[in-house]
């Protein structure tokens, strides 16, 4: 009678096992089908960041907007992180006032095209009051005016097998955003801040603005706008620089 | 009591990511030792609370990141299993319910001063819990872990765009914020007693009985 549950018992958890380990396999490849899958998943930690951003993505949806505030609660101290890029090409761009900027924006579109600061300025724009964290822990209000990345992507033709959109500043530090952050109705390329220009440490002449991830996806000094279907040939393979110097791609938190 | 094998398992699963997020928490925190209450803050604003902690993990707070979220979400998948468990064996109900009488004032005092004494249990005692630590177990349960997550949730920007009371009930997101990190204090009070009242009542038969589930060995008294 004893043997027999044994055996019984035995049965039933390598059944269990068996269900859970193709139970795993399936999640697998659906989460990889919909794009649930961060490009830093990899080791231990990815885990949790597969967790992480699968379960806030199936939450998300194109109308999940970040909480807009009023002009009153507009920041009167908003720190900066790091100083602007040293190089030649961008300070001699500063220097012109960035007339001789452009954006290029390439990849995998029907148009390719490389775009003014005065013509991100002609374009439609949006002006929006967000919230934005540090990773360490502060935080501030602040008004940002730019022409929505969605617009810009309509221009230039998206093409259907685009996965992902990345960004070059004039610095190391690249990022790059999955279809539903790119088409997000408050992701900026923004030009103006508080009713100025972009100042220089806040990114100018022209930042991007994630409004519902942490502030270093929000990359300053843009250069240049590549569409894509894969991340693995660009740096180390991962996504953004972030996860090269110990951060997670995704800053949903 | 017989700790069940549910109850022994997430409990030791809970310990250890318990840790993974107090040490991840605490590298978080080192970035920025500041609190403040509202929608914002940051060096060159008012502060609620100055933390006497130096701000030593600034731009190297990474690995905190990662290793907090991950043992997150093995201590909430964890809970789950833990307070399903809880609710369909009755554990909850039989083991952690105070009775009526128990929450008499003077039976209460009764415990307490006990406690003050340093009392051991009796071994009639040690079968179950008396009613300080079934408020205290409840308390944990069902009030500070979730107080974790929901002030932990009101800190995602992407969490809030989906539900943004979530953060507006709490006053901010900086409120969200100081109120985790007292949260997260209340819970290390908690490890703290919890552990001294295991050495307390016996230490090996107590850490033997969490994981054998053999309550019924307990011949240490010395």
């Amino acid at each position: 009678m004893s043997e027999q549950l044994t055996r019984r018992k035995l049965i039933v958890s390598g059944l269990a096992a068996a269900a859970g380990v193709s139970g795993l396999a399936v999640a697998r490849r659906l989460a990889a089908r919909y794009a649930l899958i961060p490009p830093d998943s990899g080791g231990i930690y990815g885990v949790g960041e597969t967790l992480t951003y699968a379960s806030q993505r199936l939450l998300m949806s194109y109308h999940s907007l970040a909480r807009e505030f009023e002009r009153s609660q507009i920041s009167k101290v908003i720190p900066v992180n790091g100083p602007p890029p040293d190089n030649d090409t961008y300070q001699r761009l500063r220097a012109g006032d960035f007339q001789d900027w452009r954006l290029t924006v390439d990849g995998l579109v029907a148009r390719p095209s490389s775009f003014s600061l005065a013509d991100l300025k002609r374009f439609p724009s949006r002006t929006q009051i967000t919230h934005q964290a540090c990773e360490e822990g502060w935080s501030f209000i602040a008004e940002w005016t730019g022409v929505p990345l969605s617009y810009v992507l309509n221009l230039v033709g998206v093409s259907p097998q685009a996965k992902y959109v990345v960004f070059f500043p004039f610095d190391q530090s690249w990022d790059s955003l999955d279809m539903p952050d790119a088409w997000h109705p408050q992701t900026l390329l923004a030009y103006g801040m508080n009713g100025e220009d972009l100042p220089t440490p806040h990114g100018a002449p022209v930042r991007l603005r994630v409004a519902r991830q942490l502030g270093y996806k929000s990359v300053k000094y843009l250069a240049r706008i590549t569409v894509t279907d894969t991340l693995k040939n660009i740096g180390e393979g991962l996504g953004s620089y972030s996860p090269e110097v110990g951060y997670s791609w995704y800053a949903g938190i | 009591m017989k700790h069940s094998a549910v109850v022994r398992v997430t409990h030791w699963i809970t310990a250890i990511s318990f840790v993974g997020l107090l040490v991840s928490g605490i590298a978080i925190l080192l970035a920025h030792p500041r609190l403040y209450w509202g929608e914002t803050g940051a060096v060159g604003t008012d502060s609620l609370i100055d933390l006497p902690l130096p701000f030593v993990l600034t731009g190297q707070s990474g690995w905190g990141r990662y290793l907090h979220f991950l043992s997150a979400w093995v201590s909430l998948l964890t809970g789950l299993v833990y307070v399903v468990s809880g609710v369909l064996t009755e554990h909850f109900r039989k083991d952690l319910l105070p009775a009526k009488a128990d929450l008499s004032l003077t039976s209460v005092a009764d415990v307490i001063s006990n406690h003050l004494h340093l009392r051991r249990p009796t071994e009639d005692e040690s079968f179950q819990y008396n009613v300080l630590q079934q408020i205290t177990y409840l308390s944990v349960v069902f009030v500070l872990f979730p107080l974790m997550i929901w002030t932990g949730l009101a800190m995602s920007p992407a969490i809030t765009s989906v539900v943004p009371i979530f953060v507006t009930l709490l006053g901010g997101q900086q409120s969200a914020r100081t109120i985790h990190f007292f949260a997260a204090g209340a819970l290390v009070l908690f490890l703290v007693v919890h552990v001294a009242m295991i050495f307390l009542a016996g230490f090996r038969s107590r850490i033997g009985a969490m994981i054998t589930g053999n309550a019924a060995v307990r011949k240490e008294h010395a």
